[in-house]
């Protein structure tokens, strides 16, 4: 009944697949800030040593600098921690890169709360947010390694702005026979009419895993893959919400701003239904990210108490 | 003849005494496009106009019938909001119709109230301070990248230099060694609410450039010709990137703007505005 999954990291997928493109494309460069091992583009560097400039923990200075390449016909691929590349330059990344919609590729490692014992000023929770209040950018939060790779080539090949969400620990392979990317399409990776379940990145497993687990009730959810934040796909959104009345999101990111807030807008855009959000409320802790996922009710349990509450919701 | 004072549309190089004509027609429509806009800023477009106009007319190469043409200098206005200086030169430039500089900051407009790259010519969209340098840097490394001899000009404000972004981009030119790329500092010594002196003491100005791996140079910065000599000395740099502090005066050309900190941000008057046109007459 329960399904399980190898576990892959998407940061090393990341660094890997990224000496590839350099390899095929002459025009990417690197640029990095002190944590080239942590988020493996040393990689990319030991190969195109001429072709990646470390600028140190300096990342207003890294926004700005991608920016000039990009106006130069460059693909600049920026990395480090979510935290240092978002969060911290946010006023850089929105007028440096957003409002003259530069050719800059963001790809952060160490997002969330999985990066657990460094705790709560390295999880990055609000970078989604922060990514999906810039006009024209692409924001992507691929939910494995095998997908990590399709999305990280559709962010090199594609013109304009991109934040790619990473993580720090290997996390489940739910598409261990690789996987069709369509950037701004969701994936319906499980059918059913009882409930619909949008789950984005890392929660995309336990989305399958509560999914599964509530067929013992005589529940079946469909479970919806949104790799793409923005532009969202308000099509299979309202699709499953008319097909299934009830729908719950899944995020390791706070409500506010994620993946529950942009669903809520295209339900009430195109088809309102009974939304419950399982997401982060608020700054977490220190501590082993399975614990932390616990306490801060992230948790197969947890998505699956969201069903129930969905489905009770339903009118009549 | 590649000395970077060649003009490429196949347009002579003005004199000194030329370029000082042109620069004082540029205030004129500098004034004119902040008083008929009712915003702006004055006293940082006419601080800097002498060195824009040296930069435009006789040093940059440029292409104005091709804005993004590959092998044009960059101009950088990290300043962005003494876009009214930028424009002025640009339209005299022909990037655009100078018709066009009285739609500034209307709706509709392509001239926005802090400079964007929906302008021909602008190179790099700014408004918040700081950005523009580290811009300039991803320019010059990939100029030298692609084996380019095009070099890269950022003007900063000295008030801008407070922000601390200014010095992270200043210590990567230097650690790269850009020797293509030139910062000017429009040293006018008026910020936004008061005399940067009061406000954030920048001196000694030089010694931090220095410190920071730059090579220095001083200009007056309403000089022409000392304008353009110094600006030549900069390309002659190898090695390590060169910034040019420029001593201006704030509002300069029209005397009760001249070092008055009334007039950062601040439309003329009707008043106002006839008395400068007379004075720029």
């Amino acid at each position: 009944m329960a399904i399980s999954f190898s576990n892959a990291s998407t940061r090393e997928t990341y660094g890997k697949v990224l000496v590839e493109l350099g390899r095929e494309n002459p025009d990417i460069v690197v640029l990095g800030g002190d944590l080239n091992k942590s988020t493996f583009v040393h990689l990319f560097a030991q190969e195109f040593p001429d072709r990646f400039y470390d600028f140190g923990p300096a990342e207003q200075n890294i926004m700005g600098v991608a920016a000039g390449m990009a106006a130069s016909g460059k693909t600049p691929f920026v990395s480090t921690f979510a935290v240092f590349g978002m969060c911290r330059p946010f006023d850089q990344v929105r007028i440096s890169v957003a409002q003259p919609r530069l050719n800059v590729k963001i790809v952060c490692t160490h997002a969330g709360i999985l990066t657990g014992e460094d705790g709560m000023s390295a999880h990055g929770i609000e970078d989604l947010s922060l990514a999906c209040s810039l006009p024209g950018f692409n924001v992507l939060a691929p939910c494995d390694a095998v997908e990590t790779r399709e999305a990280v080539r559709t962010a090199a090949q594609t013109p304009g702005p991109f934040y790619v969400r990473l993580y720090r620990p290997a996390t489940p392979v739910v598409h261990p026979d690789g996987c069709d990317f369509a950037l701004g399409r969701g994936e319906v990776m499980r059918q059913g009419l009882d409930a619909s379940i949008f789950a984005t990145g890392v929660m995309v497993a336990t989305a399958l895993q509560a999914a599964e687990s509530l067929v013992q009730e005589g529940v079946q959810c469909r479970v919806v893959n949104i790799h793409t934040l923005s532009p969202l796909d308000e099509e299979v959104i309202a699709e499953a919400s008319r097909d299934t009345g009830a729908v719950v999101t899944v995020e390791e990111h706070l409500a506010h701003g994620g993946l529950g807030s942009r669903v809520a807008q295209a339900l009430g855009r195109k088809a309102p239904a009974p939304l419950e959000m399982v997401a982060l409320e608020g700054y977490t802790e220190s501590g082993a990210p399975d614990l932390l996922m616990e306490k801060y009710r992230l948790s197969q349990r947890d998505v699956e108490a969201a069903v129930r509450k969905a489905i009770g919701r339903k009118a009549g | 003849m590649d000395d970077h004072g060649a003009i490429r549309a196949g347009e002579a190089r003005p004199s000194v005494e030329e370029m000082e004509a042109i620069a004082k027609g540029l205030r004129r429509n500098i004034l004119r496009m902040i008083f008929t806009a009712g915003s702006g800023h004055p006293g940082g477009s006419l601080s800097e106009i002498d060195l824009l106009t040296a930069l435009y007319f006789g040093v940059m190469k440029t292409d104005p019938g091709n804005p993004r043409w590959e092998g044009r200098d960059r101009f950088i206005l990290s300043k962005a909001h003494a876009c009214p200086g930028l424009y002025a030169v640009l339209a005299r430039k022909g990037f655009f119709p100078e018709e066009e500089l009285l739609s500034f900051r209307q709706i509709d407009s392509r001239l926005q109230g802090h400079a964007h790259v929906m302008t021909p010519g602008v190179e790099m969209s700014s408004g918040s301070l700081g950005q523009g340098l580290s811009f300039g840097v991803g320019c010059a490394l990939a100029a030298r990248a692609d084996g380019a001899r095009r070099r890269v000009y950022v003007m900063l404000g000295d008030g801008e230099c407070d922000e601390g972004q200014v010095w992270e981009a200043a210590m990567s030119a230097a650690h790269y060694g850009l020797d293509n790329l030139t910062a000017i500092v429009d040293r006018n010594r008026i910020q936004n609410d008061r005399f940067t002196d009061d406000v954030m003491k920048l001196e000694p100005l030089a010694d931090k450039w220095l410190a920071f791996g730059w090579r220095v140079l001083e200009v007056d910065g309403h000089r022409m010709g000392d304008i353009l000599s110094t600006f030549k000395q900069a390309a002659e740099s190898q090695g390590r990137p060169s910034v040019i502090i420029a001593s201006t005066v704030k509002g300069k050309g029209v005397s009760f703007m001249e070092n008055n900190p009334a007039f950062h941000g601040a439309a003329p008057s009707r008043e106002e505005y006839d008395k400068a046109m007379l004075e720029l007459a």
